[in-house]
């Protein structure tokens, strides 16, 4: 049986129908990126899957129907919202709120942040919403981490997370993939496609593409990158420091590592600067 | 039960760091200073010297702005936590519904019980230090009246936050809701019920409904056992209920209606979209 299946699933919010019969499985081991444009129903279907929304038709996560057995299957859930909440509370109460509703070991869930880069317990006194857009979304991502979970449900994950956290978190999810399914929902596929090893792709409440996409990019490996420039630019420095590169030759030239699954992003934002560029070498550095 | 008690200290530990907390406990902090420094408990108006005097000031005031306070706050706080997405995530953790619903109005009930208390306990101490006689008795009365007072519109706030998906439309309900019950207080609506020619026995039933008059009259009945302040009506309480009953009625009712609206709004809201 799949780990979660829909069928036939509808949600409508007075006259508007949002989710317009969405069938699905999806199985332990699928890393699914969930795509679409602004009210295409990702998140409408993603609050479905949490037990959020009460909808029509068939919706079971682990056999199970999530609103008729929240704690059950949310226990087996991670999730990790794009726009963080604005909590007050302190950053230690909420690592203990979630340790404890989830049955888990808050030091697990500071381990996670660790490993992310964020000192949980020099911040743990400090309002969750007072912290920077990434530090809250490492929090966010420990607490769905340092846990058991079956299923992850990713909305933009790693938006907000510097070039160093972000390969740290793809070597997290590389941990857990064959173990748990993932869904992670993005605007765009470029922004995941290297995480994913299938694509779904909805449009006004339907599924219109359900593709798997090759998974050769190891979640862990690093690519050693050389970028020449015609002339030193210090716009591009600036774009190219923030993914840890350093200077060479006064500025014509520049290396660093990428994250493997990232290296559609590094391309990205080298297109900025096409006209500036000379040369790109990338190279596989090491794996794990 | 763990996950109850979770939420609740969650709940409490957002409502502490909030503005309205503060100025929450500003107000009624200040109400007693004000009091105090207005020489009230060195006064004797209508047979009421002392602290006793203070506590009658205290709790008119108390009756006025703590059901306001009390639904606006838990509106704006519970409805607004929906808008501003903290719903979307916390109910992404494994809590039971009822354990979030519950959790959050035990959590929120000490939260506005506490300051109303501690001033009227700082009161006490206060009257203590420069020797004033402490009616004990009326003290703790007044401190259980609170209570169910708190808890009647604590109830009532959660089921407006329940029914309104946005909080402008529950801080709106919330304001006519209170509106309604102070229109209905005997001073105001039902001198004018009675101009009408109504029945004596509907304007009671009207009195004995509304959770404000029934506190303001217990409150009365404390200092006032023959009830002289609240005229005829006082025959029709005082022979169907004598003290006692009226006194249990002041406790027990608001409660109920406060579990009531509470348990309602609940249903509603396990029911509901939750975000």
């Amino acid at each position: 049986m799949s780990l979660i299946q829909l069928q036939q699933v509808t949600k409508r919010f007075r006259r508007h129908q949002v989710l317009k019969g969405i069938d699905l499985a999806i199985e332990r081991g699928d890393r699914v990126a969930l795509v679409g444009s602004n009210g295409a129903g990702k998140t409408t279907l993603i609050r479905c899957l949490l037990g959020e929304y009460n909808h029509g038709g068939t919706l079971l996560v682990g056999g199970l129907e999530p609103r008729s057995h929240r704690t059950e299957v949310l226990g087996r859930v991670g999730f990790v919202p794009q726009i963080s909440p604005p909590l007050k509370m302190p950053v230690g109460q909420l690592i203990q709120f979630a340790a404890g509703v989830c049955d888990s070991d808050p030091e697990r869930m500071k381990a996670v942040a660790g490993d992310l880069g964020l000192d949980a317990d020099a911040i743990r006194h400090q309002p969750f919403n007072r912290l920077s857009g990434g530090m809250k979304q490492k929090l966010l991502i420990a607490i769905a981490l340092g846990r058991d979970c079956e299923l992850l449900v990713l909305d933009e994950p790693a938006a907000n997370l510097d070039p160093e956290a972000r390969h740290r978190f793809f070597g997290l999810l590389a941990e857990r993939k064959e173990k748990a399914a993932m869904i992670i929902s993005s605007h765009r596929l470029d922004e995941v496609a290297s995480l994913v090893n299938r694509v779904v792709e909805m449009d006004q409440g339907r599924i219109v593409l359900d593709d798997q996409v090759a998974d050769d990019v190891s979640m862990t490996s690093v690519l050693r990158s050389r970028v020449t420039l015609v002339r030193p630019s210090e716009a591009f420095a600036r774009a190219i420091r923030q993914w840890g590169f350093e200077e060479r030759d006064d500025g014509l030239a520049w290396e660093g590592k990428v994250a493997g699954p990232d290296r559609l992003r590094f391309l990205g934002v080298l297109s900025r600067y096409a006209a500036l560029l000379r040369g790109i070498h990338l190279e596989e550095a090491e794996n794990g | 039960m763990k996950h109850l008690i979770l939420t609740a200290r969650a709940d409490i530990s957002e409502s502490l760091r909030s503005r309205w907390f503060f100025v929450y406990s500003l107000v009624f902090g200040g109400v007693v200073v004000a009091l105090f420094l207005s020489g009230l408990t060195e006064s004797r108006i209508m047979g009421f010297t002392g602290l006793s005097r203070l506590l009658v000031t205290y709790l008119q005031i108390t009756m006025a702005i703590l059901p306001l306070f009390v639904l606006i706050t838990t509106v704006r706080s519970v409805a607004g936590d929906r808008e501003a997405g903290i719903f979307e995530y916390m109910l992404s953790l494994p809590v039971s519904l009822s354990s979030w619903f519950w959790g959050k109005l035990l959590g929120r009930f000490v939260v506005v019980f506490l300051p109303v208390v501690l001033a009227m306990f700082g009161a006490v101490a206060w009257g203590m230090v420069k020797g004033v006689e402490i009616p004990w008795a009326q003290v703790i009365l007044y401190t259980i009246f609170l209570i169910s007072l708190a808890w009647c519109f604590l109830g009532i706030g959660m089921f407006v936050s329940s029914v309104a998906r946005s909080s402008d439309v529950a801080t709106g309900a919330a304001f006519l809701v209170w509106l309604f019950l102070l229109l209905f207080l005997d001073l105001i609506l039902l001198g004018a019920l009675i101009r009408e020619g109504l029945p004596p026995e509907t304007i009671i039933a009207i009195a004995l409904a509304n959770p404000l008059q029934v506190f303001r009259t217990g409150a009365m009945l404390l200092f006032d056992p023959q009830l002289v302040l609240l005229g005829p009506a006082a025959y029709v309480i005082l022979d169907n209920f004598g003290e006692r009953g009226y006194l249990a009625w002041t406790i027990l009712y608001p409660l109920v209606l406060g579990t009531l609206f509470a348990w309602v709004g609940y249903r509603i809201f396990r029911r509901g979209d939750l975000p």
